[in-house]
């Protein structure tokens, strides 16, 4: 029999409703996999009492037939949202001791659906970064390695320990936010599916702010329908979220099976980069290929602004962090430490809690919105942002129902590769998926095959405004076509 | 455009950062990789075009001008570094 922690969420929900083990046998099975998957370090903390008292709730329901929509199945969650009365960190020392007296959103939704929480998912400090190295907490150890080799694999970012424990079988599903592609590129580093829903899907409230016109919380999990499960209790209208929509919640699920006859799918020219591996442009068509196979129509669409979205988001996300992070002064919660003056103590504690990345991205952000450079920067980042998104609505309003794209221009780097004096190097990263926060257009990510080095590589889907299930029935396609990819042995255990 | 490091020290000045005599010169040298990687923005076509303000078509939602939240104050303090009676401890400000 499977280990229960190597179940599926659909598995595992039918498992517990046909009483084949009970809420509280998988909550202790993740529990110890957590236990001796130290070296990953993929939590920053785990909560197995609240697990093990929420798993007990979820049993009595289950005996009552009074079981939810996600009774007993355990979750992790990535430690910007939070989480009432557990700590909550960003990845950030300037958050040390922080312990919310509320819940976000988006997890309390997961709660009242009956999921149990088995903690909380180390992520790149204030989730800017593409390799969840930045973290204070820690670097997160992706469990995949290259053929032949033990050198240690990032897991990608910002979204890092959300992907590898679902990658880890260290959790059913978890909860995750993308940015600039930070649901997307980890999940394709990690073999696993994640979605970046529709801005306004899912409520920001109670989630940790970076970029607020760029973030949406989405989930990671092993399997297509697995995403479209959480998805389903993920979001839905706030009113504490202006930004959050008021439209119904589709059955995402339902989805999965609808196939993808007769939907036209655009191949982006733009997204043939300079230098592209040929094993990612070989990806590439095979999806195309599995897609028409499955009986939709491919074509070229072009979205000629493409290459101007990266360097856009280098002004817009810095911009908004700079304006969000002049919270965490020494104050109101977490790190202060003294100075001469009250300003003296706000630029030591800043000094003293905010990693490098992080300063670095409020400082471009503070100079991108200082006098005299607003409309060259700030003002320009936005017009061309409104360019980026006429290109897509250009395409949809041509037939094209979604969009196929490499996820990531490469599969995971090792720790420390990428650290060269350049942060641009890294940012590069994010060339595929940043265009669609920019657009606030749903995306996936969904694996496809692995590399010649054993690792794996996704494909991404972008789809129309709040057409999320398109995108589900068409990433089930690629997920039927490739067959699942087969995680990684337990190295670490 | 590129910054020099009188400019670094007064842009971590307005972003309350202190920063150490020998970190500007590093500082220098990213925060200007960034910038020229943002330059070739300026080679883009933006006349008559309307800068976003909201990704999705979507008024903005107002709520009844009621007092709905509040009588929290215990809860609001509990994570601050210093507190007195419910109020925010901060070093003295006016003499």
């Amino acid at each position: 029999m499977t280990a229960l922690n190597e179940l599926t969420l659909a598995e595992a929900r039918d498992g517990l409703k046909a009483k084949d083990f009970s809420a509280r046998e998988i909550a202790q099975a993740h529990l110890d996999a957590i236990e001796r998957a130290k070296a990953l370090n993929a939590y920053i903390v785990a909560t197995p009492d609240r697990a093990l008292k929420m798993a007990d709730v979820s049993d009595e329901k289950i005996a009552k037939g009074e079981a939810r929509p996600l009774e007993g199945l355990p979750l992790g969650i990535k430690d910007l949202f939070a989480t009432q009365g557990v700590h909550t960190t960003a990845g950030s020392k300037i958050l040390e001791g922080f312990e919310p007296h509320y819940e976000s959103n988006v997890s309390s939704q997961l709660w009242r659906d009956g999921a149990v929480m088995l903690g909380k998912l180390n992520l790149d400090e204030f989730a800017m970064g593409s390799s969840n190295e930045t973290s204070a907490y820690g670097k997160t150890i992706s469990p995949w390695r290259r053929q032949g080799s033990d050198t240690p694999l990032v897991p990608g970012g910002s979204s890092g320990g959300s992907a590898a424990a679902v990658a880890a079988h260290l959790c059913l599903g978890a909860t995750a936010t993308d940015t600039g592609g930070s649901i997307r590129q980890p999940a394709a580093f990690t073999g696993t599916v994640g979605i970046k829903p529709t801005y306004g899907r899912c409520s920001r409230w109670g989630i940790i702010a970076y970029a607020s016109s760029l973030d949406q919380a989405g989930p990671i999990a092993r399997t297509v329908q697995d995403c479209a499960i959480l998805l389903g209790s993920m979001a839905g209208h706030d009113p504490r979220d202006t930004t959050s929509v008021d439209l119904p919640v589709p059955d995402f699920e339902a989805a999965i099976t609808r196939g993808v006859k007769g939907l036209t799918i655009g191949i982006p020219k733009e997204y043939r980069v300079e230098g592209m591996p040929a094993e990612i442009q070989r990806l590439w068509d095979q999806g195309a290929d599995w897609l028409r196979e499955a009986g939709a129509t491919v074509r070229e669409i072009a979205l000629p602004h493409t290459q101007y979205a990266l360097p856009a988001y280098y002004i817009v996300a810095p911009a908004e962090a700079s304006s969000n992070l002049a919270r965490y002064d020494g104050v109101r919660y977490g790190l202060r430490v003294p100075g001469k003056d009250i300003a003296g103590m706000y630029e030591n504690t800043r000094a003293a809690g905010f990693g490098r990345e992080v300063k670095r991205r409020i400082m471009i952000g503070t100079y991108v919105l200082s006098a005299g450079y607003y409309d060259a920067y700030y003002v320009r980042a936005q017009k061309i942002r409104t360019l980026i998104k006429r290109d897509f609505e250009a395409a949809y309003a041509s037939g094209i129902d979604a969009i196929l794209t490499p996820a990531t221009p490469s599969a995971a780097f090792g720790i420390g590769e990428m650290a060269s004096a350049d942060p641009v190097e890294m940012y590069l990263n994010d060339v595929f998926t940043v265009t669609v926060n920019m657009a606030g257009l749903p995306g996936i990510s969904v694996p496809a095959g692995l590399d010649a080095q054993g690792l794996p590589l996704g494909l991404q889907l972008i789809g129309r405004p709040f057409d999320e299930e398109t995108l589900f029935a068409a990433a089930q396609t690629i997920e039927n076509a490739a067959g699942r990819i087969s995680l990684p042995k337990a190295w670490w255990a | 455009m590129s910054v020099d490091e009188t400019t670094v020290r007064r842009i971590a000045h307005l972003a309350r950062i202190a920063v150490a005599d020998e970190d500007v010169g590093p500082l220098q040298g990213e925060l200007n990789a960034i910038l020229a990687f943002v330059e070739q923005l300026g080679a883009v076509d933006v006349e008559g075009v309307e800068p976003m303000t909201s990704v999705t078509p979507m008024r903005m939602k107002k709520r009844a001008d009621v007092v709905n939240d509040g009588g929290r104050a215990s809860d609001i303090v509990a994570n601050a570094p210093e507190t007195e009676d419910n109020y925010f401890l901060v070093p003295k400000v006016v003499e």
